[in-house]
């Protein structure tokens, strides 16, 4: 047995962030923020699909941004555990939200024949 | 029949470990309140699977358009990303070992972290005040579950946070404190992720409807 495995986790394995980190990600989360706002505040795009897809990919981006920057999440933490546990919940996350969605949009469209919109009725 | 394995036996390849090994304590404390938050962003992501299911049906109520208020909701991110940013040098002033400078910047993050609050409530009241309560209709119900819920994580954050200006105090930067401090770090930053998927798919995608 070696001296190492006999010492566990006296290494945490977290990985520190530094300045240079902080500032980055402050000032990538600074304009992934005020684009998406600018975009539907003004909309200076007619498309409204295409605001809100553009919307949903700057979150997406920003997202990954504060993952890296602020929880210094990398490959290498805990031996990999940490990126591991992220992954399976993004798959359940992914499954739950577009499962509910699918499924209760086409309820909704099956059952309701009439207006989808109740604003619409009398 | 001895309780101490022979030597003969040490020498022979086991599937099992002969000798206990030394787990410091806390080795594991970071993965596990990693795991935590993974298991809170699984409620979380239910909550916003009931408003994406729910947040059109105004029951001939108030929508997101006559109810939102977006240049409060940007304040309001900028807010939370600001004590995000705060609480990074407080990570960075912990890496230094400077007491004080922890102190201070825990405190900064926490006024952050309460304006943050005292917006996210007036805008809740002044919805109350109009009519737009919880009960008004099934968008409302899940727009007040989700955000609450996020606000609720927020206004525990902050007595955590207190408490750790306090502990730091007493005991200074040990390696308890330490790992205190990564664990609010994770769960701090981890609440700004999740504000990030509130202002964009409850107030921006809701301004597009």
């Amino acid at each position: 047995m070696s001296a190492a495995h006999d010492t566990h986790g006296a290494d945490d394995g977290a990985a520190h962030g530094t300045m240079r980190d902080y500032a980055i990600g402050f000032a990538l989360s600074v304009v992934l923020t005020a684009i998406p706002f600018w975009l539907v505040i003004t909309q200076p795009l007619a498309d409204k699909g295409l605001t809100g897809g553009i919307v949903v990919i700057f979150a997406a981006v920003q997202i990954v941004v504060h993952m890296i920057f602020f929880l210094h999440m990398n490959a290498k933490s805990e031996g990999g555990w940490n990126l591991l546990a992220l992954l399976f919940t993004a798959v359940l996350v992914l499954i739950v939200l577009s499962g509910s969605l699918w499924v209760m949009h086409h309820l909704n469209t099956n059952m309701m024949p009439m207006s989808h919109s109740m604003a619409d009725m009398p | 029949m001895s309780a101490h394995p022979t030597p003969a036996s040490a020498d022979t390849a086991s599937w099992y470990d002969l000798h206990e090994h030394d787990h410091p304590e806390g080795g594991s404390t970071l993965l596990g309140f990693w795991i935590y938050l993974m298991s809170d962003c699984l409620i979380f992501a239910m909550l916003f699977a009931a408003f994406g299911v729910l947040g059109g049906n105004y029951a001939a109520g108030p929508g997101p358009k006559d109810l939102f208020d977006l240049p409060l909701v940007a304040l309001n991110t900028a807010m939370l990303l600001f004590s995000s940013i705060t609480y990074g040098f407080a990570m960075l002033a912990m890496q230094g070992g400077n007491v004080k400078a922890v102190q201070g910047w825990l405190l900064v993050t926490g006024l952050f972290g309460a304006a943050f609050l005292s917006i996210e409530l007036y805008e809740f009241a002044h919805l109350i005040r109009e009519g737009a309560t919880p009960q008004r209709s099934a968008f409302l119900s899940s727009f007040f579950t989700l955000v609450g819920t996020h606000g609720l994580h927020v206004t525990f954050g902050l007595v955590w946070l207190g408490v750790l200006v306090v502990q730091v105090g007493q005991r200074g930067l040990v390696a308890a404190n330490q790992r205190r401090l990564m664990c609010l770090s994770l769960f701090w930053h981890f609440l700004d992720v999740v504000w990030i998927g509130v202002f964009t798919f409850v107030y921006l995608l809701g301004m597009l409807r």
